[in-house]
């Protein structure tokens, strides 16, 4: 239909960029990657796509050296490279670019752009010369800044873009962007997308690690993706519509996620609505960090919280759970009026709360699953009541069973699981205290495909067996599915509140966007 | 399959068992123990007893790293404690003066616990104050002298025997029993763990954080207390200027030997003993062996640097990648 669709110049590009083969790795008799090939043509954007654990890092740090690979060949641009770290593969042209952004954030963004090879005279940096460069550097991606301010003070996408710019000042003709749009908003996603366009033109390969399908289908020309450590297809972006594109990662089939899904939507709309509130706030708040606020949370009815980063969604939670202490405004819970100062009252209020950053205030990476299932419900209990051995066992396994739990091995440090099932142990351990409300911030960002469809089946479920739930989500196509209320924030106000016909995609985009505070504040 | 060691401990085990070869090769009477006027007699007995200050202070120590935190004041809170033992031991009877002793190291110990828990000092800057100030204290209570006792009470509790065992030993092994059943019979050592391990999460999972700290270095203080009057027993006075000088560091040395992580989270009771006792035969080894006393400390050095790297993850890897033990 397009004149994209001839298929003979696409597939057989005389002189692809990049070509990796046979990539085999294993470790300790594991095999994480398995006889993987991949191809990048010039100034091809290709999606490398898996849920977590099929060897997409794997593969990245074999292909840069960061890990030796059992066996595989590597060439660029026909002549063979071996790089042994990522120092020798920079050298090569291949730049890496990683989620958590590895600059020095105390550092100006000049000398960030030039760390290492600042332009000298008799030994002396010339700051001025580097300022000047490093701000032409940057206008080529349309990026005017004060590249004198120290680096932490820009937006993550800001320093992405820095990370990418160095990279690519660094004579890089292959740039791995691994999973850089995780923590991005939508309108950062799209200055990001600009500079990927522009080192698209210039001819640059470009490896896009990602788990949001709607980028791939923006940005990328190619996707492979991989599973189990082994290859499970490459193709097109034109050739693979999105439903095959799940099924090639998830080799398995969807459809039932989707029917429970519609069938819990009724049920959770018949309970929502008439069951008392279970915790109210009224004009709650904490001054200049979210303005005050109205928030009734009731049994089997899911608030969903929508706006962009840094709207005040995350702050709404905190001060909900007693993470942060409100300074104006009461919380009432079962009729009474409490004092929510610290998560351990929330604790035994009932209250149960997944943050957002996982690794950092999530799990405790080096003790095992069992122990980190376990802990809220042993804080709960105090120290002079501990849970034996035989309990913690039963507990850790039954989850595991529940929420398959992957590998299903209650001794294994959690920092080894993967992030999905990180997310679902800390999931575990608010359930094993079998809370009354349910504070979920992002539960599904950075999970793949697989678990991200089970955690809304979760959410679903739990909701009908009469939980509250006060859900945090960047993702508004999820939010509709399961939200019976979504509040709308906007520099950290509460601006819009939606019920029941009116929750949709276009009306929580529009209030995010709407000029003046929209919505009403109802009862 | 082949017999596979424990994951953890062996390191530090064989590390005590060796130095303790070492030793009997230098003096080959070093496992004879013998038994007069019922107390039993040895260098292995001497290890032991002349190791419980510091094993002692590490049973304090290891909770206090293993919440990410750590305590210089050890050595100065002896040094108190001591102070006040022997100024009390001749004119008080034995449980008013063990009490002020203990309630002293229990106040320097929840000062630090404050300090750190409620007004978030750096644990290292929170107890150098006590470490600096505590020794000026010890000095004001003996009034700059070395002061001596004679209560036969105070005194078997540094250089008694119960069944043979000298007493510094008994109360040592009872302490240790005694810091298990509290640590490791409830939940504390797991919400110690999960604290030292990643504070923010085990705040927001409702684990009580503050309290854990407060308490924590309060039992490093009464650890304290308890090395301080073991110590002034055993020499039947106190001394305000050297008792229990450094041994704040060779009780951190014996947690961190112990296989304590300085970064908080996993640790082990048993294993910082160990430690404690793998320093203390070292010590005797090179009084022993007959080498000046100063080598000890470049010994001591060495023998830490072998059991440290011997701990090493990266080391071990490098290890088996040599040795080609892993497919």
């Amino acid at each position: 239909m397009t004149p994209s669709d001839t298929p003979t110049d696409d597939r057989r590009d005389p002189a692809p960029l990049l070509e990796l083969a046979g990539f085999s790795k294993s470790f300790a008799g594991f095999k994480a990657l398995d006889g993987v090939r991949l191809t990048l043509r010039h100034g091809e954007v290709h999606a490398l796509l898996g849920e977590n654990g099929a060897g997409k890092s794997t593969l990245i740090k074999c292909m840069t050296g960061v890990v030796h690979r059992d066996a595989g060949t590597l060439r660029l641009d026909g002549a063979l490279i071996a790089p042994r770290s990522a120092a020798e593969a920079t050298q090569a042209g291949l730049a890496t670019v990683y989620q958590e952004v590895n600059l020095a954030p105390n550092l100006s963004v000049a000398q960030n752009l030039f760390l290492g090879r600042q332009p000298t005279r008799f030994g002396l940096v010339r700051e001025g010369e580097m300022r000047r460069r490093a701000a032409a550097v940057l206008a080529g991606f349309d990026l005017n800044i004060d590249v004198a301010a120290p680096l932490e003070s820009y937006s993550v996408a800001v320093q992405h873009i820095v990370a990418i710019a160095r990279a690519v000042d660094q004579s890089a003709r292959v740039l791995i962007l691994d999973e850089p749009t995780a923590s991005l908003d939508a309108h950062e996603v799209e200055i990001l997308f600009a500079v990927m366009r522009k080192l698209k033109a210039r001819g640059i390969g470009i490896v896009f690690v990602t788990h949001f399908l709607d980028q791939v289908y923006a940005i990328c020309d190619r996707i492979t993706v991989l599973r189990n450590g082994r290859l499970a297809g490459s193709a097109t972006t034109a050739e693979l519509p999105r439903l095959d594109l799940v099924k090639m990662m998830l080799g398995r089939e969807l459809a039932h996620a989707t029917a429970e899904r519609a069938l819990a939507a009724a049920s959770g709309e018949a309970a929502g609505g008439r069951e008392a509130a279970f915790a109210a706030f009224e004009g709650y708040g904490k001054a200049g960090y979210v303005a005050p606020f109205d928030l009734a949370l009731r049994p089997g009815h899911v608030v969903g919280l929508a706006g962009l980063l840094g709207s005040g969604r995350t702050e709404t939670t905190r001060l909900v759970f007693g993470a942060a202490t409100a300074d104006t405004g009461t919380a009432i819970v079962d009729g009474a009026k409490v004092a929510l100062a610290s998560p351990a009252e929330a604790l035994h209020l009932g209250f149960g709360y997944c943050p957002e950053e996982r690794k950092t205030e999530g799990i405790v990476a080096e003790l095992t699953v069992r122990e980190n299932i376990v802990l809220a419900l042993q804080a709960k209990r105090g120290a002079l009541k501990p849970l034996s051995r035989r309990e913690q066992d039963e507990i850790a396994a039954r989850f595991i069973r529940l929420l398959d739990i992957r590998p299903p091995d209650p001794e294994r440090p959690i920092g080894l699981l993967s992030g999905g099932n990180q997310q679902k142990a800390l999931l575990a351990r608010w359930l094993a205290t079998q809370p009354r409300l349910l504070i979920l911030d992002e539960p599904t960002r950075g999970i793949d495909v697989g678990a991200h469809a089970e955690i809304i089946a979760l959410i679903r479920r739990l909701c009908t067996e009469g939980m509250a739930l006060l859900v945090v989500s960047s993702e508004l196509e999820e939010i509709v599915t399961y939200a019976d209320e979504v509040i709308v924030l906007r520099d950290r106000h509460h601006v819009a509140r939606l019920t029941g016909e009116a929750i949709t995609v276009p009306g929580i985009l529009a209030a995010i966007a709407a000029d003046a505070p929209a919505g009403e504040q109802a009862a | 399959m082949s017999l596979r060691l424990p994951r953890i401990g062996t390191s530090q085990v064989v590390a005590l068992l060796v130095i303790l070869a070492i030793n009997w090769v230098v003096s080959p009477q070093f496992f004879d123990i013998r038994l007069q006027d019922g107390r039993l007699f040895g260098s292995l007995i001497d290890v032991l007893n002349r190791g419980a200050p510091v094993a002692i202070l590490s049973l304090g120590m290891v909770l206090v790293i293993a919440m990410r935190g750590i305590d210089l004041s050890v050595g100065a809170v002896m040094a108190i404690c001591g102070a006040i033992a022997a100024s009390l031991a001749d004119s008080y009877p034995l449980p008013v003066v063990l009490a002020a002793a203990l309630g002293a190291g229990l106040a320097c110990g929840l000062w630090n616990g404050f300090l750190v828990a409620v007004l978030g000092i750096q644990p290292i800057v929170a107890t150098l104050i006590l470490m600096v100030a505590g020794r000026g204290i010890a000095q004001l209570i003996t009034e700059g002298r070395i002061v001596t006792f004679t209560s036969p009470e105070l005194a078997f509790l540094g250089g008694g025997s119960v069944l043979g065992l000298p007493t510094p030993i008994v109360i040592t092994l009872a302490l240790l029993a005694l810091t298990l059943l509290i640590v490791r019979g409830t939940a504390l050592g797991l919400l110690i763990e999960a604290t030292g391990g990643n504070a923010r999460a085990a705040a927001l999972a409702g684990v009580g954080t503050r309290l854990i700290t407060l308490a924590v270095y309060a039992w490093c203080g009464l650890c304290a207390a308890i090395a301080g009057i073991v110590a002034a027993a055993d020499i039947l006075g106190a001394d305000a200027n050297n008792a229990g000088l450094w041994l704040e560091l060779d009780a951190i040395l014996a947690v961190v030997i112990g296989g304590t992580s300085l970064f908080g989270g996993r640790f082990s009771l048993v294993l910082a003993v160990v430690g404690a006792l793998i320093i203390q035969a070292m010590n005797t080894g090179i009084l022993l062996s007959g080498f000046p006393p100063e080598t000890n400390l470049v010994v001591k050095a060495v023998v830490v640097l072998a059991v440290l790297l011997a701990q090493s993850p990266r080391l071990a890897g490098l290890g088996s990648n040599l040795f080609g033990r892993r497919a």
